[in-house]
């Protein structure tokens, strides 16, 4: 038990909780049962806060706070399905789908379900599309189904890797993953670690063996496929 | 790119010799003066910038596409930026710039002509919208356009905008327009500097932060919070150095009183932050001022040169042991910027994403370390405060808003003008007494610019305080006000709101990134009567979901316009709804 002085009580939910300072809302809400769901949010990063589905209602505050980020602080009331919340999570996931292909993207499946969002509402309107990115041996990269979550962005700089390969082009809804003047990644600082690739949360980046399969091709083509040294023309893509 | 091949980096050495010790600090600034070489910014510069500032490449190319005044690609001579916002929609902003594309060889917006001469392109509010239409060709502004002016735009020519102030009493912008804006001498007859003097010889640091708290005196830029708590709280903070950062990134829709300041009194901007300095215990502040004010910028920087002269910055200023410099930076096109804390990231050579608060500036500002960011506005109020003590600068206004404000009047008015006025004049007194009554008859005023709200005929006798605009769900904001008479139809208006916001959102959160480009969509269809069954539903739950979930301030007011016109003609809407005029 920590020190009673060091102790922060709260309220979630109607429940009182307990919890050393420097705690996030969407940790003491975790290890009371409480679930929040998340979409940027990964325990190895620094959380971007981006996604804001996180957010949750504390008394008093003008706007809704992002549990991911957000501190525990000493009496704070907080409600973390309230329907302030939940329009604005509802919402949230509904722009989305109407602007990203999910169907590789389980969790938000899952959350597109559980917030009975309705995925026609904001049909109709530009989404972001772009061609299937295969420029190097060990994967691929299919930014029409990349959900800005910032994670790969992160653990290819000080998160992890400090290879400093990928960052962002565009700014407002044309935002999107980039690296130097859209050079293939073998003409970039990437080393191929494959972090990004195994925390994206969808289906935007891809080993080639895994994406190799998809597409139905014999264990040869694929062969073929993840062959190193295979180098592209420079070129920046854009023209 | 062919051209690639081609670029001398020989030219680029004197500037990386320059800012090699910087660090990415000196990013921006590299990225500008690059340009200015090249005329765009080639693949091998960027990478010889990248070597020497030690920035990462994917980095650079991240700033680069963030900001609108950079460019990856040859443009046209000249740059003509066409300002097609509310104030110069009214006026014609639009058929200039269809007329300025027709006469470039017949290209679109962001398109140059075929002769290489210009690049034409549609822009955001540039300041001007007291004289609207306005455009800037490179470092020049224009104003009053005409589509029949196009020619001479093209060519560089055409009139050059004036120096428009009224009301009453004039004691902040006193010397705009009166004196030589560079003249030091000539200034300091006027009273420049006689704050700083008072506040360095006569008062402690907690004396001036005690003397600006009592005067009551709060933010100009929107968030009108107590400057001299906020100076309190920065001289509390542990660590230094400290810094004073003067927002000049001026680029709310409607709003042009920072620049009327800079361009005409730059002293009393300065002045305002080297007193800052002294009371929170920094010798270190950094203007920024947003990339579409060349002139406001090139004024400063010819200030800050003469005040060091005088010993009126630099080392030991006027004979104490009190030292201060003051670094001017430009912006590159993002409104974005105008946020304090992307403001910060945009000094440290980042792209502008707003950082997550808490922490706040006061403890954690520019490079993480306890800064003061105020207005221009508010620092160049701070100077004759001191002089003249707490009680004088409170004979002016409410309790809770006191003093004197700078409202930025533009629309179907008389006379579109800055006008220096009391808190607590109506808006009604402030247009008929200093800008020529209304033209036509008035269907609204937009309140505060495209973050701002609606206000009715009914509410014009409203007194513009904080506290009597708060329940009509209104702010006083950067101060800008914009009248529209009943032949416009408001639905065009909204649109352009929505296209403002959709170009400016940075793209960091969701709802923002998401919200304003459904929110434009609507606001098109809407305009043109093509509105479909369930749009009010939709404009409202993207307006609750930014206005409560977005990160910044940019968010969380971009569908401030939008809700207040819901409220007030949910007619204009409806499916085949009818225009308001
Ligand atoms: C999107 C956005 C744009 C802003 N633009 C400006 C600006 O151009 N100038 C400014 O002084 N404040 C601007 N602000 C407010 C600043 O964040 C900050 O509150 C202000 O600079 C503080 O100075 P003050 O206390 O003197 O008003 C902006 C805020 C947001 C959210
Ligand atoms: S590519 Fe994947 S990890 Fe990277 S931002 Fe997109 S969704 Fe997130
Ligand atoms: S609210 Fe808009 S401008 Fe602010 S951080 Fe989010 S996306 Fe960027
Ligand atoms: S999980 Fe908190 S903002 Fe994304
Ligand atoms: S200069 Fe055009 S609206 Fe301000």
């Amino acid at each position: 038990m920590p020190d009673e002085t060091q102790t922060i009580t709260l309220t979630i939910d109607g429940q009182e909780i307990h919890v050393p300072p420097g705690t996030t809302i969407l940790e003491a809400a975790e290890q009371n049962g409480i679930t929040i769901p998340h979409v940027c949010y990964h325990e190895a990063l620094t959380p971007p806060a981006v996604c804001r589905v996180c957010v949750v209602e504390v008394e008093g505050a003008r706007v809704l706070q992002a549990a991911c980020v957000a501190e525990c602080a000493p009496d704070m009331v907080v409600h973390t399905h309230s329907e302030r919340v939940e329009t604005s999570r509802r919402t949230i996931l509904e722009m989305l789908s109407s602007a990203v292909t999910l169907d590789e993207a389980p969790e938000l499946q899952q959350l597109l379900e559980e917030y009975q969002a309705d995925t026609s509402r904001f049909s109709g309107g530009k989404r972001r599309e772009f061609e299937l990115l295969d420029d190097n041996p060990f994967y691929v990269r299919d930014y029409s189904q990349c959900i800005m979550c910032w994670r790969c962005v992160e653990i290819c700089a000080d998160d992890g890797q400090y290879a400093f390969a990928l960052n962002f082009g565009g700014r407002g809804f044309q935002s999107h993953i980039a690296t130097f003047r859209d050079y293939p990644l073998p003409d970039t600082t990437c080393v191929f670690c494959g972090q990004c690739v195994n925390v994206c949360p969808t289906g935007a980046l891809k080993p080639k063996i895994e994406w190799g399969l998809e597409q139905g091709l014999g264990p040869e083509e694929i062969r073929q496929l993840t062959r190193r040294g295979k180098k592209r023309k420079k070129g920046n893509g854009r023209e | 790119m062919d051209a690639n091949s081609e670029v001398d980096l020989s030219q680029l050495d004197p500037v990386l010799d320059r800012y090699r010790d910087g660090g990415r600090t000196s990013l921006l600034p590299a990225l500008h003066e690059a340009q200015r070489i090249y005329g765009y910014l080639p693949d091998p510069v960027l990478t010889a910038i990248g070597q020497a500032l030690r920035v990462p490449l994917a980095d650079i190319h991240g700033v680069v596409e963030f900001y609108t005044m950079f460019y990856d690609r040859l443009t046209g001579e000249r740059i003509v930026r066409i300002c097609t916002d509310p104030a110069c929609a009214l006026a014609g902003g639009e058929q200039v710039l269809e007329a300025a594309c027709r006469h470039a060889g017949n290209i679109r917006p962001g398109e140059t002509s075929p002769d290489g001469a210009v690049t034409v392109e549609r822009a955001t509010c540039i300041g001007l919208c007291d004289q609207a239409p306005a455009a800037l060709v490179n470092e020049q502004a224009f104003a009053g356009l005409t589509p029949d002016d196009v020619e001479a735009l093209l060519a560089g020519q055409g009139n050059a905008p004036e120096v428009r102030i009224t009301g009453e009493p004039r004691v902040l912008s006193r010397r705009v327009g009166k004196i030589s804006p560079t003249d030091l001498e000539a200034h300091r007859t006027g009273g420049a500097f006689e704050g700083l003097k008072h506040a360095l010889t006569g008062m402690t640091p907690e004396e001036v932060i005690e003397e600006v708290k009592r005067s009551g005196l709060v933010g100009r830029g929107g968030a009108a919070f107590p400057t001299g708590l906020k100076w309190q709280f920065t001289r509390g903070a542990e660590g230094q150095p400290k810094y004073v950062v003067c927002n000049a990134d001026e680029s709310e829709p409607g709003t042009f009183k920072d620049r009327v300041l800079m361009e005409g009194d730059p002293f009393r901007v300065l002045e305002g932050m080297t007193i800052c300095g002294y009371a929170i215990g920094s010798s270190k502040g950094y203007l920024f001022i947003r990339g579409e004010y060349p002139h406001a910028a090139a004024v400063l920087e010819e200030a800050v040169a003469a005040a060091r002269q005088a010993n009126l910055l630099g080392e030991n200023i006027l004979g104490t042991d009190f030292s201060f410099e003051i670094e001017i930076r430009r912006g590159a096109g993002a409104y974005i910027c105008g946020e304090e804390t992307a403001l910060f990231e945009a000094i440290e050579g980042k792209r502008g994403y707003p950082r997550l608060k808490p922490p706040f500036p006061t403890t954690h500002g520019l490079f993480n370390r306890p800064t003061v960011i105020n207005n221009v506005e508010t620092l160049a109020s701070v100077p004759d405060i001191l002089t003249n003590g707490a009680e004088w600068f409170q004979q002016w206004g409410t309790e809770h808003s006191t003093g004197l404000k700078l409202f930025c009047v533009s629309g179907h008015v008389g006379q579109p003008s800055l006008v220096e006025a009391p808190f607590g004049i109506t808006l009604r007194e402030l247009i008929e007494r200093y800008c020529g009554g209304f033209d036509g008859t008035p269907q609204a005023v937009l309140m505060g610019g495209a973050a701002g709200a609606f206000l009715t005929p009914d509410q014009f006798d409203t007194p513009l305080t904080f506290e009597d605009l708060r329940p009509l769900g209104a702010s006083i904001g950067s101060g800008a006000i914009m009248v529209f008479n009943e032949s416009v139809d408001l639905r065009e208006v909204l649109r352009t709101l929505g296209h403002f916001f959709a170009h400016e959102s940075c793209g960091k959160c969701y709802p923002c990134q998401l919200g304003t480009q459904r929110q434009m969509e609507i606001l098109d269809r809407v305009a043109e009567g093509q509105a479909q069954a369930g749009d009010i539903e939709r404009l409202t739950l993207i307006g609750q979901t930014m206005t409560d979930a977005s990160i910044c301030g940019l968010g969380q007011t971009a569908g401030m316009a939008v809700m207040s016109a819901l409220r007030l003609w949910p007619d204009l809407f409806a499916p085949n709804g009818k225009g308001s005029a």
